[in-house]
């Protein structure tokens, strides 16, 4: 496990990637390249928010009917010859996998890349009784040499520099490899290509489930999970119980919106949609097929109205992407397998523990560059709000800033308050105030000063100054342009029709 | 008709000289602004902490203070978008909640008002400098103002605009996360500066007196001489109001 891992805060955590020059020059060199790539592929596209007001209304509407599309993909799957297996929590969904993995006496599986996999640390469990798991997925091979946890949704290995991963894989290799990718790459891929042939079992996660055919679909670059769905003879698709979508038709929007915002492809260089084990006249594929169908916290969000859109999440990685807190502190830093805003909403989601877990809902400025990437639009900005109120109303806050809240309540709640309160801060800062700056890293503004000089507070607030300047300009001020007041005057009239609203969402 | 300004604490308190030329500014056009003194605070500290019973307090002086208006307007999108935050805080009592989307539909920044209601983009003015310009986060995503400040700046006589590189990034306030997560702040207030000073630029412009403080703050503590302004007072120095 990475250094990072030990540590308890998120504020821990961040501040050993801060000080990792190589860590931050690595993320921001590939959520650059990604976000410019999805910027450039949705503005060619053109309409881009209408693809994403149809994403979002797809997935609404299967998540509010995921019972009756969850039950048409199991029976149309289980029809096409699929052992479809439900985990309730992540330890049956390990189970169910080990025991398919007992049975076939298998020695070794080959993983193309599942997130629902990290999630449930399954590498570990099989490694337990004694099979051997390898991840076939560069990124994944990478980390999983490290002994890491992906630190990217889409990027596992996001944070390394080609230095760190030539010298993990020189180790692999018993000689100094170049530091040169086509290198690297060459390597893992002749490594890699002994172990498919040799596998007894093919194990994959799963973008889209498509409920009209039971088929599951995989997006790929590497042609790994190609592999790994053909060339074992059993094959284990652990996913998500949302990753349900009602139908091939569906899936083009799904496939316009997922490769463009996760790496500005157009489409990944593989898209395999797979019906089923190997029929007679089928080439290759597998004897035996199984889906795992996990929950793991998941329904906890059904019924709930301020977190049930986190199902809608397609795992894309654009809010990661996209995201300035993530930019300088990687994925790590959040402690969990989902990083960066989904990972800070989903983690505790997930658990329902919001107050084991309120730390990281804290790493955000606010500032909805998540929101705005997120191809369904999922509200991340607000959910990490709703999170933070939900630990204040458990009564998990901390007792310093609910004394300080209380305190601010108090002097915003009445002007005559705030105003006291500013007249004793204009004599209290003559402690501190020089050449009209505060730099003082005492107390309070310690984190602040750190980085920065505060303004003092002037001789006069906009409110001592407001009658002197009112009397100045109505002396002065001309009359509205005809055209204006009109305008003014036709939107309070709209307004008091129910046509308000302007700006925002 | 009662046009009413929403100074802000920050506003008032820290920055009277931007209310000051967003009142001359708006002056120029015949609008006469009422000043509610009841207004204190939008709440917003509170409200993004999770702390929304102490927020309903403040948004409570904001509710009252412009109750009989039929335009609120202020120098800053992330203050106007909290009140576009009240219904959802006050969504279990049917009477605020009534009020609260009354007070959000009327309400404006400064520049949706100057150029979507008024209809200016030109207010004369005249700024030879070399400017560059950070769209704060707020603004720009909750309540959608992109191309307001552009065409108002375009129309600046003498103005040379520079991109600012990276300009949709946070500059890393985020109000009490500056100060919970001082260390991850300090980064991104620094990378922005970095930025700033990439694009040579005399002055950096924008519509938020908190995120310009964050930055201001950082430009002084490295030295940096950059001015740092709200552009109602760009506009008002460069038509000669201030």
């Amino acid at each position: 496990m990475s250094a990072q891992k030990g540590k308890a805060t998120v504020k821990e955590r961040a501040n050993l990637a801060l000080n990792d020059e190589f860590l931050v020059k690595a993320v921001k060199f590939t959520t650059e390249r990604l976000r410019n790539g999805k910027k450039n592929a949705s503005a060619e596209h053109g309409n881009w928010d209408e693809w994403r007001e149809r994403g979002r209304q797809i997935r609404l509407h299967t998540i509010a009917h995921l019972d009756y599309y969850l039950n048409l993909f199991v029976e149309n799957a289980r029809a096409n010859g699929v052992h479809v297996h439900f985990a309730d929590k992540g330890e049956d969904a390990v189970a169910i996998a080990m025991d398919i993995a007992q049975r076939k006496a298998a020695k070794t599986v080959v993983k193309s890349k599942s997130m629902v996999s990290e999630e449930l640390h399954l590498n570990h469990a099989l490694e337990q009784i004694g099979v051997e798991a390898i991840e076939t997925d560069l990124g994944e091979y990478i980390i999983q040499l490290a002994g890491e946890m992906p630190s990217h949704i889409v990027i596992p290995a996001i944070h390394k520099n080609r230095y760190q991963i030539a010298d993990l894989l020189s180790e692999v290799a018993g000689e100094k490899l170049e530091a040169d990718t086509t290198v690297l790459a060459g390597f893992v891929r002749k490594k890699l290509r002994e172990k498919f042939l040799e596998a007894d079992i093919g194990m994959t996660g799963c973008n889209f489930a498509i409920a009209e055919t039971g088929s599951m679909v995989l997006f790929e670059n590497e042609g790994n999970a190609r592999m790994v769905t053909t060339v074992p003879k059993t094959q284990i698709t652990l996913m998500g119980m949302e990753r349900i979508i009602p139908s091939f038709e569906d899936l083009e929007v799904m496939a316009t919106l997922l490769p463009r915002s996760a790496t500005g492809q157009k489409l990944t260089m593989y898209m395999s949609a797979i019906t089923g084990p190997k029929r007679m006249a089928d080439a290759d594929g597998p004897e035996e097929m199984h889906i795992i169908i996990v929950d793991n916290g998941r329904s906890l969000q059904l019924g709930d109205p301020e977190f049930q859109e986190l199902l809608n999440c397609i795992r894309c990685g654009a809010c990661l992407n996209a995201c300035p807190v993530y930019r300088h502190i990687g994925g790590h830093a959040y402690g969990s397998t989902y990083s960066g805003p989904i990972g800070a909403v989903l983690t505790p989601a997930l658990n329902k523990n919001v107050a084991e877990w309120d730390d990281i809902a804290n790493a955000s400025s606010l500032c909805g560059a998540c929101y705005e990437a997120c191809p369904v639009k999922i509200p991340l900005h607000e959910m990490l709000i709703y999170l933070r109120r939900r630990k204040v109303e458990t009564g998990n806050g901390k007792a310093v800033e609910t004394a300080g809240m209380k305190g601010f309540a108090a002097l915003t709640g009445s002007s005559a308050a705030m105003k006291a309160a500013l007249a004793i801060g204009k004599i209290g800062q003559r402690l501190v105030v020089r050449g009209g700056e505060i730099r003082t890293r005492l107390g309070p503004l310690k984190g602040w000063n750190s980085y920065r000089v505060t303004p003092s507070l002037p001789r006069r607030s906009f409110r001592d100054r407001w009658e002197r300047l009112d009397r100045e300009l109505d002396a002065k001020r001309p009359p509205m342009a005809p055209d204006m007041k009109r305008r003014m005057e036709q939107i309070v009239k709209e307004r008091g029709q129910g046509g308000g609203g302007h700006g925002g969402h | 008709m009662k046009v009413s300004l929403f100074i802000t604490c920050l506003g008032d308190a820290i920055y009277p000289r931007v209310g000051e030329a967003m009142v001359r500014v708006l002056a120029q056009y015949g609008v006469s602004l009422e000043f509610p003194k009841l207004q204190t605070c939008c709440g917003q500290p509170a409200f993004n902490s999770g702390y929304w019973q102490e927020a309903r307090a403040s948004a409570k002086t904001i509710l009252d203070a412009f109750e009989d208006s039929d335009f609120v307007i202020s120098p800053s999108g992330s203050c106007t978008g909290m009140i576009h935050h009240y219904p959802k805080l006050f969504e279990a009592d049917p009477v605020q909640l009534a009020r609260a989307e009354r007070l959000r539909d009327k309400s404006y920044e400064f520049t949706q008002f100057l150029v979507n209601v008024l209809g200016v983009t030109d207010v004369g003015a005249s700024f030879p400098h070399k400017v560059t310009y950070h769209p704060s986060c707020h603004g720009t995503r909750l309540l959608g103002v992109k191309d307001e400040p552009m065409a108002l700046m375009s129309n600046v006589r003498g103005l040379t605009f520079v991109p600012l590189p990276f300009a949709e990034d946070c500059c890393g306030f985020g109000g009490t996360f500056a100060v919970k997560m001082a260390d991850i702040s300090g980064a991104m207030v620094s990378e922005k500066v970095d930025h700033v000073k990439e694009t040579e630029a005399e002055v950096l412009v924008g519509l938020d007196m908190a995120c310009l403080m964050n930055i201001a703050g950082n430009l002084r503590y490295r030295g940096e001489q950059v001015r740092v302004m709200h552009l109602a007072e760009v506009l008002a120095e460069g038509a000669g109001l201030a």
